[in-house]
C-alpha cells in the first residue's frame, strides 16, 4: 500500500497505483514537469475524478498512465497496474495491455470511429484484435450486450457512425472500450462536446456502469459538477501535482486546500450569488514557483508558503492534502513548529486583472 | 422587459428557413427538397438596458436568432425592428440597404464563442481591436491609437503596452476574449449579442469575463442578448430568459420566475441536468431520453414530445415514436426477444402510417405483432407514448394502432405567472383536456 488512504468501507483491491510518478517533456526552454511526483491509487469499480484548470497536467497524467505519451516525454517514479511494474515493462508488452486491460475514452467520438466501417465492424475488429479465436456468434453476443448496457438498441448494430447522434457515438465509443472488459479506463473529458441533457445522461450511465463492469476509471474533467455527480473520489491537480485527494463528497463539502476552495468558489452554479475568481494564472511548468506552487495566487499565502513546499498530510476525514494553511487550520502537529514569521501573511505582488488562463 | 420601456429590438414572428440542397440528380428529377427551420415563429422584445438570455441546446436556433439581429441571417418571414434611440424611428432590419446595415452593425455588435477563431492570427491586438474603426472610416492616426488604448484599458488588458503589440497566439483564452470584447465595444454600440462568450474558457476564468461584461453594461449602458446553453450563468447574468427548442421559444419570462417555477418540461429538464458541485444534489434518474432531433424533420405536434417525461395524449404522436418505443423495449429486453420479434416486424421497416389515420404495422403475422405491442406496453406501461395510444386491433395484413389527435402548442401567457411568463405546452393550456395528464 502507498500513503493513499483506502476507505475502510470499500475493501476492494487496488487496480492501479502511482507513487511519486513524474512525467516531463523536453523543450527548448528546458524540461517541463507536467506531472510532478504524483501518488494515488484506483480500486476496482471506482471512479476517481481528476480536476484542475487547463495546463495543470490532467491530460498528461491520464495519457502517462497508459503509456500514450509523445516522443520526447519521459516517465519516472513507480506505476503498478495489477501488481505489474508498468515503467520497466517492454513497450510491446505495454502495447498488448492497452485495449485489453487498459482503456481510453476520448472527447470527440466522431474522430475515433471510422466512417466507412459499420458499428458491427468496429466491434468485430476490436474483439478479434485482442481476443483471438472468438466465434462470430460470440462476437455479436458480446457486442450487443455492451451496446445494450450503453442504451443503444440492437436494431442499430449494422449502422454507420454518421447515422448516429453525437451522444450515441460517445455511447458507442464507451461500449467499444468496455466490451474488452478492461480493468482500468481513462476517460478524458468524455462529455465536453455534448449537449447538456446528453451530458447528464452519459454521466449517469458512467456512474451506473461500475456495478456492471467493475472497471476502475480515471475521469478527467474541468467540470466540478460532473465529478460531484459521477465520482467516488476526486483528485485536485495544480501545477503538475495532486494538492488534495479524497472522497468526492468530503472534498466538495469541506475543501481543505486553498486551491480546491477557490476553484469551487469561482465555479458558476445555480446557487451563485456573487462572482468570485482566482487572480492570476497557473504557473509556467518549466519554472514553477518555489515552495507551494499556488502561493502567488493564494489568498491565504504565508511567508512559509513561498519557501517550503507543504508536506502531504492525511486528514481526519481520510483525505490527503498538501497545504500549510490547512495544516494550521486543522491543528496538525507540523503546524506547531511554524514560527510567527512563517505564519505572517505573504505580501503578494499586485496581480494584473488580465493575468488569467 | 419593463412595460415602460421601448424595446431596442423587436422580433416578430421571425422565421429563418434554410433549404437543404439535395444532390444534382434529385434537383433534376424535381424531388422534394428538405427545409431546416432554424427559426420558426419567434417573437420577443429586447428592452433597453436589459440582459435577455437565450438558452437552448444545439439546434435550438439560439445562434441564428443572434445572427439575425445583426442582419447576418436572412429572414424567411416575420420582422426584426431596430430602434437606435428612444426618439428614433424603428427600422426593419430585413429591409435595410447595405449602407444602413453597416450603420446597424456599429450599433449592434457581436461577441463570439471561440476567441481563438474570432481574432485574425496575424493581426496584433492593437490592429484587431482598432479594425472596426478603420473599416468604417471613423478614426485614424493618433485618434485611432487613443481609442484602441482606451478600449483595451476598459476590458482590463492593461498595462496596454504589454498587450497591444501581442499576437492572439501570445494571449491566454481569457485575454483573447477580452480583446474580442474590446473590439466589440470600440464602436460605442447600443447592443451586444454575446454568443456563448464564456463556454470555451476555463471554469476559473468564466466568472472574470462575466464580471467584465457586467461592468461594461453599467459603465456604457449596454443591452445584452446573452446566448448560452448554460443555465447557471444565465441565472446569475440575465434579467429575462427565453428557453428555445428546435427553432421556437418554448418558455420566456423574468429569470427569477423561470427558476423558481419552471413550467415547460424542457425547462425543468435543463434545470435538473445542470451538473452541480453541491454534494447533496444528485442528477435525477428521469432525465429526458434521446437527443435533439434532426431539424429538417422535426417531430409533429410539440417538438419536444418524444423526449418529454410529461407528454400526454395531444402532444403529436407519430410512427417514429412507435419505432423508438420498440427499440427501447428491445434495448431493455435482451437479445432473444429481439431476434424473434425482428422476424415479425423486420428492422422496423414495417412500422408506418395507416392510410385511415393512426399507425400501422404491416406483417404476415398480425397476432404476433399485437402480442409484441402488448409486451412492449406491459414492459413500460407508464411511458408517455402509451398515453397517446387509444387502442389497436389486428387487420388481415397487419395491426392498426389508433392515436389521439395531436396539435402544436402555442406560446401563451402562463396561469399564475402574473402575466409575465409565457409557455408553449399543452400542460399549461386550459383549453386542452387534461383527463390523462400525469400532473404538471
Amino acid at each position: 500500500m502507498t500513503s493513499v488512504p483506502g476507505d475502510p468501507s470499500q475493501p476492494r483491491e487496488v487496480v492501479l497505483e502511482a507513487e511519486d510518478l513524474r512525467v516531463w517533456y523536453g523543450t527548448e526552454r528546458g524540461p517541463v514537469r507536467a506531472v510532478d511526483r504524483v501518488s494515488f491509487d484506483v480500486r476496482r469499480g471506482e471512479i476517481l475524478g481528476l480536476v484542475g484548470e487547463s495546463g495543470c497536467g490532467k491530460s498528461t497524467l491520464g495519457r502517462g498512465l497508459l503509456g500514450l505519451l509523445p516522443d520526447g516525454a519521459a516517465r519516472d517514479g513507480a506505476l503498478r497496474f495489477e501488481g505489474q511494474d508498468m515503467l520497466s515493462m517492454r513497450p510491446r508488452d505495454q502495447y498488448a495491455m492497452r485495449g485489453a486491460r487498459l482503456g481510453m475514452i476520448f472527447q470527440e467520438p466522431l474522430t475515433r470511429l471510422n466512417p466507412l466501417m459499420r458499428v458491427s465492424d468496429h466491434f468485430t475488429e476490436t474483439l478479434r484484435a485482442h481476443e483471438q479465436g472468438l466465434s462470430g456468434a460470440e462476437v455479436e453476443r458480446r457486442s450487443l450486450e455492451a451496446l445494450r448496457v450503453m442504451g443503444i438498441p440492437p436494431t442499430r448494430y449494422r449502422a454507420y457512425p454518421h447515422e448516429f447522434s453525437g451522444g450515441m457515438r460517445q455511447r458507442i465509443m464507451i461500449a467499444l472500450t468496455l466490451v474488452l472488459r478492461p480493468a482500468f479506463v481513462v476517460a478524458d473529458e468524455p462529455t465536453t462536446a455534448l449537449d447538456v441533457l446528453v451530458e447528464a445522461q452519459i454521466v449517469r450511465t458512467l456512474h451506473d456502469l461500475r456495478a456492471t463492469y467493475e472497471t476502475a476509471m480515471l475521469l478527467i474533467t474541468h467540470n466540478l459538477g460532473i465529478v460531484a455527480e459521477a465520482c467516488d473520489r476526486v483528485a485536485v491537480m495544480y501545477a503538475g501535482r495532486i494538492v488534495e485527494i479524497g472522497e468526492a463528497r468530503e472534498v466538495f463539502a469541506r475543501p481543505r486546500h486553498s486551491y480546491t476552495r477557490e476553484l469551487l468558489r469561482s465555479t458558476i452554479t445555480l446557487s451563485t450569488e456573487g462572482l468570485e475568481f482566482i487572480g492570476g494564472s497557473p504557473p509556467d511548468l518549466s519554472e514553477p514557483p518555489p515552495g507551494c506552487s499556488f502561493h502567488p495566487r493564494c489568498p491565504d499565502a504565508m511567508q512559509i508558503c513561498a519557501t517550503r513546499a507543504p508536506r502531504a498530510r492525511i486528514t481526519d476525514a481520510g483525505s490527503r492534502v498538501s497545504c500549510w494553511a490547512a495544516d494550521i487550520a486543522d491543528g496538525a502537529p507540523v503546524a506547531a513548529d511554524l514560527s510567527a514569521e512563517d505564519r505572517s501573511p505573504l505580501t503578494t505582488e499586485e496581480v494584473l486583472v488580465a493575468d488569467e488562463a | 422587459m419593463r412595460p415602460d420601456q421601448d424595446p431596442v429590438i423587436e422580433v416578430e414572428d421571425l422565421a429563418v428557413h434554410y433549404r437543404l440542397q439535395g444532390g444534382a440528380l434529385a434537383r433534376l428529377l424535381g424531388l422534394e427538397t428538405r427545409t431546416v427551420k432554424a427559426l420558426d415563429g419567434v417573437s420577443l422584445q429586447l428592452g433597453r438596458g436589459e440582459v435577455l438570455g437565450v438558452v437552448g441546446e444545439s439546434g435550438s436556433g439560439k445562434s441564428t436568432l443572434g445572427r439575425a439581429m445583426l442582419g447576418l441571417a436572412p429572414a424567411t418571414a416575420g420582422s426584426i425592428r431596430y430602434r437606435g434611440h428612444d426618439d428614433a424611428e424603428a427600422q426593419l432590419v430585413s429591409a435595410m440597404s447595405p449602407r444602413a446595415l453597416r450603420g446597424l452593425r456599429t450599433d449592434v455588435q457581436m461577441v463570439f464563442q471561440d476567441p481563438g477563431a474570432a481574432l485574425n492570427p496575424s493581426m496584433t491586438i492593437e490592429r484587431a481591436v482598432g479594425d472596426p474603426l478603420v473599416v468604417h472610416g471613423l478614426a485614424s492616426g493618433a485618434e485611432l491609437r487613443r481609442r484602441v488604448h482606451e478600449a483595451l484599458e476598459r476590458v482590463g488588458l492593461s498595462p496596454v503596452e504589454r498587450f497591444a503589440s501581442k499576437l492572439p497566439a501570445d494571449l491566454s483564452g481569457g485575454q483573447k476574449q477580452r480583446a474580442v470584447i474590446a473590439r466589440a465595444i470600440i464602436m460605442g454600440p447600443q447592443v451586444l449579442v454575446a454568443d456563448e462568450p464564456i463556454s470555451m474558457l476555463d471554469m476559473s476564468v468564466r466568472a472574470k469575463i462575466l464580471q467584465l461584461m457586467l461592468d461594461l453594461k453599467s459603465d456604457l449602458g449596454l443591452t445584452y442578448l446573452y446566448i448560452t446553453h448554460d443555465l447557471a450563468s444565465a441565472k446569475y447574468f440575465c434579467d429575462r430568459i427565453a428557453i428555445m427548442y428546435l427553432g421556437r421559444v418554448v418558455e420566456i419570462g423574468p429569470t427569477a420566475e423561470i427558476f423558481a417555477a419552471p413550467r415547460h418540461p424542457y425547462t425543468q429538464a435543463l434545470l435538473a441536468a445542470v451538473p452541480d458541485p453541491d454534494p447533496t444534489r444528485m442528477l435525477p434518474r428521469d432525465l429526458p431520453r434521446g437527443e435533439v432531433p434532426d431539424a429538417a424533420e422535426p417531430p409533429s405536434g410539440c417538438a419536444f414530445h418524444p423526449r418529454c417525461p410529461a407528454a400526454f395524449a395531444p402532444c403529436g404522436w407519430e410512427a417514429r415514436d412507435l419505432r423508438d418505443q420498440l427499440e427501447r423495449y428491445w434495448a431493455g429486453s435482451g437479445l432473444a426477444d429481439y431476434e424473434s420479434d425482428a422476424r415479425v416486424v423486420g428492422d422496423l421497416g414495417a412500422v408506418g402510417t395507416h392510410r385511415d389515420g393512426g399507425l400501422r404495422i404491416s406483417t404476415r403475422d398480425p397476432d404476433a405483432a399485437a402480442a409484441l405491442l402488448d409486451r412492449a406496453r406491459a414492459a413500460d406501461v407508464t411511458d408517455p407514448f402509451w398515453r397517446g395510444v387509444t387502442g389497436w386491433r389486428t387487420e388481415s395484413d397487419g395491426v392498426r394502432i389508433d392515436l389521439a389527435p395531436g396539435q402544436e402548442p402555442r406560446l401563451r401567457v402562463a396561469p399564475g405567472g402574473e402575466g409575465r411568463v409565457e409557455v408553449a405546452c399543452h400542460l399549461h393550456d386550459p383549453s386542452v383536456s387534461h383527463a390523462d395528464t400525469p400532473g404538471p
